[in-house]
């Protein structure tokens, strides 16, 4: 599959450094609407740390960030949501204390006329959503510290589904979930593709990656060893890239 | 995205047979059995100086609607505090500069009003009280702003830099009067300090305690309406009714108890011989409501609805419970850092008037070891120096308690000494048993 046109994203050229530490060294990624660019690498290769850039958590060293071909600054989490990024974070980034409805509406709260925060309509909201994506998830009442790490997950999940995203970053969504709830996410990934979403995804699985992403950029040590199609690869390419950093011969 | 409207039935208290009777009425009257273990604390502190002083002084002193009205007024004070202290340490936050931010707020609007303002308004001209009070609240929330914007942009932590606030400014109301004691402080102003005039008397007192019952009735309904429109299951209504009794029942029993307290003879002298007229026989008139108590109710309303009702009290509350997550979704959390430290500064300006309005004066012991009163308020009213978690109520509670603890001592006769002893021992306890109830509750 060959995309034409403007992408919804690139990101060109990106690096940062923590300390002395290049965590991201010049990487060039894309994303074009309706698809899924798995994002890909060893632990500690620099994928958070990339998405983060666009997220609005870090601020990019050097580099440019381009939205539907229009460059774009992203200087904090706000300026991602008002780009319609939305962030489900590796650390889920929960506040513990609060049920999932607060979670889920946390920075966006509703508000009634006189700018009071309506809780009822929240968790109401919060149900509609979770029977969707969870519907086995009962605890709306308690603080999200009493919840299990896949209902966590589901929760995080909820959040960046529900405010009608164009770019979706999944940072290893379904570490904590069991097969069932996996196999839910999977269903929703491709559901919002086909809703022209364009998605990245960060994931470990590589059987995941070949059945669930269009394109997969792989990185090694915060800089990019290159982005196949997954459709021209099998697994093994994927894999000795990963670990070898060596792009296979044969893929564009 | 569009759904099925999804079955709600998580919440039903319905399954709750295999329950004892006391839990499945918590359950159903929905009560914070936190908030129930504090009143049952202030009982048994009530009753046990009360029994106490009957039994060894051979009178007891302390259920007496003179002392529990004056306990009241001295509540309101570091009950006010403890308001924004709650914000603060929900935040990870502390603030000992509480008591020397009050001392010089109370110094200022002292000098203002005593040395400053008559020159040129005339001595007891009906503005003075309020031009000082909106000087010594502005000057409260600006120390507090300064505090905020050192620990939010300079990312000095709020233990130093409230440390050297608590100095600084204690020093500051110091030089300010060199040294003296500022008296007497404008008429109108001594009112928000409470005293005889400083009540709203027996009629005030019943149009407080017949709104506050509106109040309470109209937010069960509010309540019920909310819960209904959202399907939620509702709380039985004899939950409801018993709710209603008991907040009802609360205020209507706290204005009896303030109306029965009179004012004394000196005073009706005063009052009478004020008019030209002779004392009548028989005649008795209430205190009511002191002035700083309804300040205080104020405050706690306001705060409760700033902290449960508004997106300002949920980020207080998402700061404390994750401050990255708070960042991450998009909240400003350095600018909610110097927003509360300013608010913290304000209520600690307000608390200035009502401290010195009370005294009469501003002296430089004004708020001395009130930050720590204050923090130990918080706390003792469950607010989690963990972060994250606290309540307004909470903190007024602990004021409430850790007030009567001081007094039901000095209705006895423990000397300060001992006073400290037994105050410290009850802020670990109670620490400690708080931590015991969350571990077990979770
Ligand atoms: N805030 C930070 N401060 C210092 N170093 C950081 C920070 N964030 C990331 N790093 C470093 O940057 C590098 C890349 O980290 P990153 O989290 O992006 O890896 P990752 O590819 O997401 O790994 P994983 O698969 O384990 O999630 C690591 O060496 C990490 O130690
Ligand atoms: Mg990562």
């Amino acid at each position: 599959m060959t995309k034409t046109g403007t992408p919804l994203v690139e990101m060109r050229d990106i690096s940062i450094s923590f300390g002395g530490i290049k965590a991201v060294d010049h990487v060039t990624i894309d994303l074009y609407p309706g698809e899924v660019v798995g994002l890909l690498g060893h632990n500690g290769a620099g994928k958070s740390t990339l998405i983060k850039c666009l997220s609005g958590a870090y601020q990019k060293d050097a580099g440019q960030i381009f939205i539907n071909g229009e460059p774009v600054e992203i200087n904090n989490p706000r300026d991602a949501r008002a780009q319609n990024i939305e962030t489900i974070y590796q650390t889920l980034a929960l506040a513990d204390n609060l049920d999932a409805a607060s979670n889920l509406f946390l920075g966006r709260e509703i508000v009634s006329a006189m700018g009071f925060v309506d809780e009822s309509k929240m968790e109401s909201e919060t149900r509609k959503i979770m029977a969707r994506l969870n519907p086995n998830f009962r605890k709306f009442a308690v603080p999200v510290s009493a919840l299990s790490g896949g209902q966590r997950q589901s929760v995080a999940i909820a959040r960046a589904v529900y405010f009608n995203a164009r770019i979706l970053i999944m940072d290893e969504p379904t570490a904590a979930l069991g097969p069932h709830e996996t196999q839910m996410v999977s269903e929703l990934i491709q559901e919002l593709k086909a809703q022209g979403l364009g998605i990245f995804l960060i994931e470990h699985d590589i059987h995941n990656v070949m059945k669930l992403c269009d394109r997969a950029s792989v990185m090694k040590n915060g800089q990019l060893v290159g982005t196949v199609n997954v459709a021209d690869v099998t697994d093994e390419d994927l894999l000795s890239m990963i670990i070898l950093g060596k792009k296979p011969a044969k893929a564009a | 995205m569009t759904e099925a409207p999804p079955p709600m039935t998580a919440r039903a208290p319905s399954a709750d047979q295999h329950l004892g009777p006391v839990a499945r009425f918590l359950r159903a009257t929905e009560i914070d059995t936190r908030l129930l273990g504090m009143a049952g604390a202030l009982l048994l502190i009530w009753v046990g100086f009360h029994l106490y002083g009957a039994i060894f002084n051979g009178f007891g002193a302390f259920l007496t609607p003179r002392n529990l009205w004056n306990l009241s007024v001295q509540t309101s004070s570091i009950g006010i505090m403890a308001c924004g202290m709650v914000l603060i340490i929900v935040t990870r936050n502390i603030d000992l500069s509480v008591g020397a931010m009050l001392g010089v707020t109370a110094m200022v609007m002292g000098i203002l009003q005593v040395e400053i303002l008559p020159d040129y308004l005339g001595l007891g001209h009906p503005a003075i009280w309020i031009i000082t009070v909106v000087v010594g609240m502005t000057l409260g929330t600006a120390i507090g702003c300064l505090h905020g914007w050192l620990i939010a942009y300079r990312g000095i932590p709020s233990f130093i830099v409230t440390l050297g606030g608590l100095l600084i400014w204690r020093g500051s109301a110091f030089l300010a009067a060199g040294g003296k004691t500022i008296s007497p402080v404008d008429q109108t102003f001594a009112l928000l300090g409470g005293g005889p005039y400083g009540a709203v008397g027996a009629t005030g007192s019943w149009i407080v305690g017949i709104l506050g019952c509106l109040g309470v009735l109209w937010m069960l309904r509010a309540g019920r309406v909310n819960r209904h429109k959202h399907e939620f299951p509702q709380r039985p209504m004899w939950a409801e009714a018993f709710l209603a009794a008991i907040g009802c029942g609360a205020i209507i029993g706290a204005a009896l108890l303030v109306n029965s307290y009179p004012w004394p003879v000196g005073i009706l002298k005063q009052y009478y011989e004020r008019q030209g007229l002779p004392v009548p026989e028989g005649v008795f008139i209430s205190h009511g409501f002191a002035i700083p108590v309804l300040i205080l109710i104020t405050v706690g309303i306001l705060m409760t609805i700033l902290m449960t009702r508004t997106r300002f009290g949920r980020y207080v509350f998402a700061i404390g419970g994750n401050p990255e997550a708070a960042t991450l979704a998009g909240i400003n959390t350095r600018w909610m850092t110097l927003k509360i430290f300013a608010l913290m500064g304000m209520l600690a300006g307000l608390s200035g008037a009502v401290a010195s309005a009370r005294l009469n004066s501003a002296t430089n012991a004004l708020g001395v070891f009130d930050e720590l009163y204050v923090i130990a308020a918080a706390v003792i009213g469950g607010t989690s120096l963990a972060g994250g978690i606290g309540t307004i109520y909470g903190a007024i509670m602990g004021a409430l308690v850790f007030q009567s603890l001081q007094t039901g001592m000095v209705l006895i006769g423990f000397d300060t000494a001992v006073q400290q002893i037994v105050v410290g021992c009850v802020l670990v306890l109670a620490v400690y048993l708080d931590n015991f109830y969350r571990s077990r509750s979770k």
